[in-house]
Order: structure tokens, then sequence, then C-alpha cells
């Protein structure tokens, strides 16, 4: 891509072909002779992580097609169904879910990168704004791959963000209309964003082709600012920048493993495990968390159009940027006020993310109006005046005077990495004494926590008992087949008391030859029944509140973890929200109201139950459920022990999960450790 | 990619028996996907909505103007928030109406915008009554 390419292949069928097609030439000056700058840092491999991600979303989503259904009724059990049935669908599923949001991490550094060392700067504002495309693209394509689950924050993300086009005047109306396919979100919404999800992904990469192209004629920036002048200031992309970018994909891999297999609903939202539900809306309906600085931009602003175009234009803002910011010299790191402005933006940015997660009211939003400000102010006050006011430090002549200039700075960065860990370390000890008495479910000892975590089979067994004989009388556990009792990583029982378990229960099966239904005794394919024909019948039997299904209801709740909690949580690997909840509601049963608090007729107190008041009676009590191997029949006791079931039906490929995550990071740092001294090998003569 | 003709069949014309609703009860009906909440509203929330003077509200109207003269009782409204869609809860709020949980604006027992981000009031869908205890939506 940087001219005629003198590459003469040796092998006589490879020379045939280069006469015909000069591919091989193509690729030859492009990507293995192509002078790459010397002093590029490691913030220059995320072009290399963006193309593996962009790479892996194509290659896990094309696979995901395959079995998924694009139909509102049947939508999100094809999705349970990959990731209970299909061959490794756990795995694919999540590398493709959290796959989306660490493509997202990366081209936000990435763009900043871009922004601190000014990269968009002549002659490469067209990169820049084909870059500003691709990311444009990018969230179009995430926001219509989160809505096709189907779960509640699917279908009420889409409804938000479609009724985002009716504050456009006189047509916008008719925009959603063409968008929904209907007079709401339903199945033709789903049917059309399945498809364009499928499209948008090959325009990102014909985009990225002409984003390389672009960065190929005007060659790369760096984190000097000063063009290559000599041979001595640049080095060939392969093998150097092939190997350092080896390196970055190594160490960012291990990130990505870290959310696949140890924490992989953590970027999630609980409320997608519940189906699509057009009459109920969840109470807090908050976007995937890549969206949220402008989700946050939007609300602040009181007038809906206003909102509007002050979101979309905090994105197409980007696309002028090289024009805003006049300044000669490129890199912050000779730009004194610049470099300290840039990371006041940063801040900015991470704080209206934080906001956009947050309840709309009170001291939030006048926040988020002042940081809205600072937003904009950034590009269009600050980066213009910036350019005619501040006095640069001098910048070196050449990418080689620049690299014998260089000091260590690394000792700064440790610093802050140390101070930003102890300030997390106080962060937890507040949050534990916090917690003692208050109406957040209790932490309990799981056997299935952390990061070698394994069922308990006993208590999966006893669970097993306890819902049969209790919480099967109304809640259903419709995604799990008595198959899944002899299945590897659950219960642990043999495929023959599978099959014996199955056939205490009556299944409904027909039309048989004379077109009637019948009744036949359950086989291990078969599902658990569910004790309600349908939710209304459900709903009748129990006084307006249908009891949910409980095969997803420990990944379904959930309870805010608040600031700085969920920080701390990636890094011990807490995922046990839901659990918790669970065991708290199933104990959180008081005879005696506590003043102040009113219950209606028909519902009863539960301390851990937003609201209190709940539908369900105290379900448990003492010796309710006889078990034969000796544990203790109490009510903590059987709560702990069916939650651990419930978390079993909820994730029953978990302990595969964990056992794969083991293997895969020992690869990992193994093969990052030999990638790091290639690439020291590859580079020593280099610095 | 506008509506196919199944679609819009679906989205015919419904009737809706309104006997079983007491007074001061709602029910919710579901016309072309979109909720519609039908109340009947008590003598004080009829009192409510009209004392309210009609210039002082963010998107003016009166509620003789979201009612069937001699059916002054009966609310019909889209259940769905002006703001963003989400659908608000009856009988919430500050104005004996409807709230809506995801950015808390509040609407009265007329279904017209009092407080928060929503810039208009609840629609009234086309509707007509067919016989006094019996409605047509569409």
């Amino acid at each position: 891509m940087s001219g005629p390419s003198d590459y003469q292949p040796s092998n006589p069928a490879l020379q045939w072909i280069e006469r015909r097609l000069p591919i091989l030439g193509l690729v030859h000056s492009s990507f293995v002779v192509y002078p790459t700058p010397r002093n590029l840092n490691y913030w220059w491999t995320f072009g290399a992580i963006l193309s593996f991600m962009l790479g892996m979303q194509i290659l896990t989503g094309v696979i995901l097609a395959m079995h998924y259904t694009p139909q509102a009724d049947l939508a999100f059990k094809s999705v349970e169904l990959i990731v209970r049935d299909v061959n490794y669908g756990w795995l694919l599923r999540n590398m493709h879910a959290v796959g989306a949001s660490m493509f997202f991490v990366a081209v936000y550094v990435h763009m900043f990168r871009g922004l601190y060392y000014g990269s968009y700067k002549e002659p490469r504002e067209v990169l820049w704004i084909l870059g500003v495309i691709i990311y444009l693209l990018m969230m179009a394509t995430g926001f219509m791959g989160y809505v096709l689950p189907w779960g509640q924050m699917s279908f009420w993300g889409a409804t938000v963000i479609t009724n985002l086009f009716s504050a456009i005047p006189y047509v916008g109306e008719s925009i959603v209309t063409l968008l929904w396919g209907g007079y709401s979100v339903g199945n033709p919404t789903l049917n059309r964003f399945f498809s364009l999800h499928y499209l948008l992904p090959f325009l990102i990469a014909g985009v990225v082709v002409l984003h390389v192209w672009a960065l190929h004629v005007a060659g790369q920036n760096n984190p000097d600012g000063v063009e290559p002048k000599t041979e001595k200031d640049t080095v060939p992309f392969t093998p150097h920048a092939t190997i350092k970018d080896g390196f970055g994909v190594a160490c960012f891999l291990l990130l990505y493993a870290w959310f696949i297999f140890y924490m992989p609903n953590y970027l999630g939202d609980a409320d997608n495990y519940i189906p699509a539900n057009p009459g109920v809306t969840p109470p807090h309906i908050v976007p995937e968390w890549y969206y949220l600085p402008f989700y946050a931009i939007l609300r602040s602003i009181p007038n809906k159009l206003a909102g509007v175009i002050a979101m979309f234009s905090a994105i197409i803002i980007l696309c002028f940027l090289p024009w805003l910011d006049a300044a000669k010299t490129r890199s912050s790191k000779y730009r004194p006020l610049a470099k300290q402005f840039f990371w006041i933006f940063v801040v900015v940015c991470i704080l209206l993310g934080y906001l956009g997660a947050q309840p709309p009211e009170g001291i939030y939003v006048i926040a988020g109006r002042v940081l809205t400000v600072c937003y904009f102010a950034y590009f269009l006050i600050v980066l213009p005046l910036l350019s005619r006011i501040e006095t640069p430090r001098p910048v070196p002549n050449s990418i080689s005077e620049a690299i014998l200039a260089k000091s260590g700075k690394a000792v700064a960065s440790i610093m802050v990495a140390l101070v930003a860990a102890g300030a997390l370390f106080v962060g937890t000890l507040q949050d534990a004494r916090a917690e003692e008495g208050g109406t957040r479910p209790p932490g309990n000892k799981w056997s299935f926590a952390g990061p070698f975590g394994t069922y308990d089979r006993g208590a999966l067994q006893r669970g097993l008992k306890v819902y049969k004989e209790v919480c099967s009388n109304c809640h259903g556990l419709s995604y799990i087949a008595f198959r899944n009792l002899a299945e590897a990583g659950g219960p642990g029982y043999s495929p023959a008391q599978a099959a014996a378990f199955a056939s205490d229960y009556k299944i409904k099966d027909g039309p048989n030859d004379q077109g009637d239904m019948f009744e036949r005794s359950g086989r291990p394919a078969d599902y658990f029944p569910s004790p309600f024909p349908n939710e209304q019948a459900a709903r009748a039997a129990n006084g307006g509140a249908a009891p949910p299904d409980l095969s997803l209801i420990t990944k379904a709740r959930s309870y805010g973890r608040g600031f700085p909690m969920f920080l701390v949580d990636f890094f011990s690997q807490y995922q046990e929200q839901g659990p918790d909840y669970v065991a708290a509601v199933l104990q959180g049963f008081e005879d005696k109201v506590p003043e102040g608090v009113t219950i209606p007729e028909g519902s009863y107190y539960n301390r851990y139950f937003p609201g209190h008041a709940i539908k369900m009676p105290k379900p448990l009590s003492d010796g309710q459920v006889t078990y034969d191997d000796g544990s203790p029949a109490t009510v903590a006791q059987y709560a702990k022990d069916v939650t651990t079931f419930l978390m079993w039906t909820a994730e029953p490929h978990m302990e595969a999960r964990k056992r794969l995550g083991l293997q895969v990071f020992v690869f990992l740092i193994i093969f990052a450790f030999l990638m790091y001294f290639t690439k020291k090998k590859v580079w020593a003569d280099s610095h | 990619m506008n509506p196919d003709a199944s679609t819009i069949a679906a989205g015919a014309p419904i009737e809706v028996d309104l006997s079983p609703v007491a007074e001061g009860q709602d029910i919710k009906v579901f016309w072309r996907g979109k909720p519609i909440y039908i109340s009947h509203r008590t003598k004080k929330q009829i009192d409510e909505a009209r004392a309210v003077p009609v210039a002082s509200l963010p998107d003016p109207q009166s509620d003789e103007a979201r009612v069937k003269a001699g059916h002054d009782q009966w609310l019909v409204v889209i259940g769905i928030c002006t703001h963003l869609g989400c659908i608000p809860i009856a009988h919430e709020g500050n104005y004996d109406g409807f709230f809506c949980p995801c950015h808390g604006s509040q609407y009265d027992s007329s279904g017209r915008i009092r407080q928060g981000p929503a810039p208009a009031n609840l629609p009234v869908p086309p509707y007509q009554f067919v016989s006094d205890t019996k409605i047509q939506i569409g």
C-alpha cells in the first residue's frame, strides 16, 4: 500500500501468481518491509489488538449465528440452548459477548492514544475521520448485537435507543416506524437487527482496510510526533512491529480470558437474563458500559431534542478535531498545558461514564450537566485556545535523537499503580464495615466461588430435593432437562438414576394417531415440567404475581455493589451477587413488620426483597424437608443448598469453564513470556 | 422496511368491555404492541385534573379535550412515556396519575406531563364508545 513493490518471489509458482496479481508484493510492502518508526511505544500495539478483536468477533459471531434463532418467542431460549447444549457454546457466547466489551476497551485506548499524541493532525486527517466512522459503525453493531439475546435490557434498550430518533422534528415518527417494522419494538425489529448485526462487521472490515491504507500512505505517527527522516529512524515492520504487536495481543488476551473464564457476566446486566416482556419496564434502564458517557450527556439535557443532538454531537465533534486543534506540535509530550488538559478530559469521560449508570436524580443530574459542559469545552474552547497561547517545549530534530535522550519514567507509573491499589484496598475495608445490619444481602461462603470453585455435589443433590418438594409447586425450571442431572459438573447422578428420576414425572405429549394429547412418564431428554400451563394461569393462581422460572434466577437477580466494590470485584472475581441475594430472600422473611413500612394485603414482609413487600409466602421452615445424609434440616441449610442447586441450573458448565480457564491462563502466560523475550532479542540492536 | 401486511392487519381496531372495571381501578390492554391504560377515574381524580389552570402545564391541554364528553370518568391513554418509551406505572407519583420509573417523569390523573424530562402528555389513542360500557380502540 505504499507504492510499487520490488518484491521478487523465488518460487516459480509464486512468481507466476505475482505477475498476474501482485498480492504477495502488496503484503510484503505493507507488512514486511514497511518502515515503522523506531520509537513506538506499547500504546501503538492497540491497532493490532483491534484487528485481532475484529477477526475474533466475526469468527465467533458466524458460528453463533449457525445456532441462533432470530424470532421474538425463541431468541432468548435459543441463546440459552447455545450456552447449555452446543459444544463449547458457553465459550463461544462468552467470547463474543465479552469480546464486544474488549473491542471497545481497545478502541478507547486507541482513540485516547491518538488524542494524546496528536495522531489526527496533518497529514492524517482522513485516517482519523475513517477511524471515527469505524467507531460509529462499532457502536451501531454493538447496540444491535445486545438486542439479539432478547432479554429485558435488550428489549428496553432497543426501545429507548430507537425512540431517540422520534425527537427529530416532522420525520421522527416515520423513521422510528421504519426501524421497528411495526408499531413497537417486536419480532420484525429483532429480525432486521439480526440482519444488520451480521452485515455491519463486514462494513467495518472494509473501512478498516481504508484506515490501514490511509495509515500506510501517511505513515505512522509516533510518541515524539516528528516524521521519520532517515533510515535510522525506522525499523522494518517484520519482525520488529509484528513481534511487538504479538506480545501486546498476548497481554490483552490475558485480560480477555480473565473475563471469559472467570467473570463472564461482570460487564453485563442481570436483567438481561429475564426474557423480554413488553408489559414490564425494568426500574433502571442502563446501556452497555461503552455507551454510558454519551447516555449521561443525553440525560443531562432537559429538552429531548436538544439531548439527542448533544449526544450525537459528542461523537461527531471528533471528526472536526484536526481543525479545532491547530497547534503545530503534535505530541502532548512536548505540550505542557495540553498534556494536563488531556488527563482532565480523560477523567471527565470516566466520570460521565459513571454518571450514565446512576439514576437521573439530585446531585447526579447537576454533575452530569457540569461534566457535559466540560466535555464540549475541551474541544470547542480548550484545544483552539491552547493552540494559540501555549508555548511548546522544543521538539527533537529526529526520532533517533529522541531515543538517545530517553530517560526512565517507569518509577512514576509504578507509584501511581500502587496508590490506586492502596485506595481500592481502603475502599474494601470501609465497605465491609458499612455492610453490617443493612438490607444488603449478607455474603456467603459458596463452594463454587473463586477461580477453582466447584459445585458441592451433596449440596446440589439436597438442593434438588428441596426444589422438588417445595419450590416446584409454584416455580418452573424449564431450561433443565432430566439428562442434565447426569452430566459432568452437575449433581453427579448416573444416567440410570437420572432416568429413574425422570420416570417419576408425568409429561404431556402428543398428539397421537387419534389426534389426542396424552400423558406418559418422563424420559431423560424431557425438561422439568412447569407447574402452570402459561404465565396467565401462574399469575391468577398467585395473587397477580407470576412466580418466575428458576432456571436462571441466580443470574437474573443482583444488587448494586456500589463504588468502589465493583472495582474490587474485578480483582477478587466476586460473582455471587445473585446467589447471595437468593439465599438472603429465602431467609429474609420476618413476621414483625418494622415501623414505617406498610405491607399491602396479600404480601409478606421480606427484609432483602426490593420494596420489602413480596407476594411469595415464607417458603421454607425448619424440618420441612428430610435430608438423608444427616445435614441439619434448617432453613439456613435449605436456603444454601437450593441456592447452590439453582446456581448450577443457571450455569451448568461452570466447572468446565473454570477448568479450561486455568489451562488457557497457563498457556497464555508462557506464550506472553516467550513473545516478550523474542521481542527483546529482535529489538536488541534497535534501541 | 415499513410494517408488512400481516403486522398492519394485526393492528386492526379492538373492542374492550369496560363493565368489569370498578371506579378507581384501571386495566391495561395491548393494541399494536402498545400498552393502553383505561382508567375508571374517581370523582376526586376528575376534579383534580380539572382544577389545574391549563396554561400552567408544560403541554397545555384541558382534561375535557382528553376524554369523551359524557364519559368523563374514563381516561384512555397510551401507556408509553413520551420521553424514551418506558411504561409508566399507574397510581403512582405525586399527581394521582402515572409515574415513569426510567427517568422520573410524572403524569397527572389526565395523563398530562407535570414533572420530569418527558416533553408531552401521554397520547390519547383513537377510540370511540360503541355503547356505554364498550369502547373500540383504533
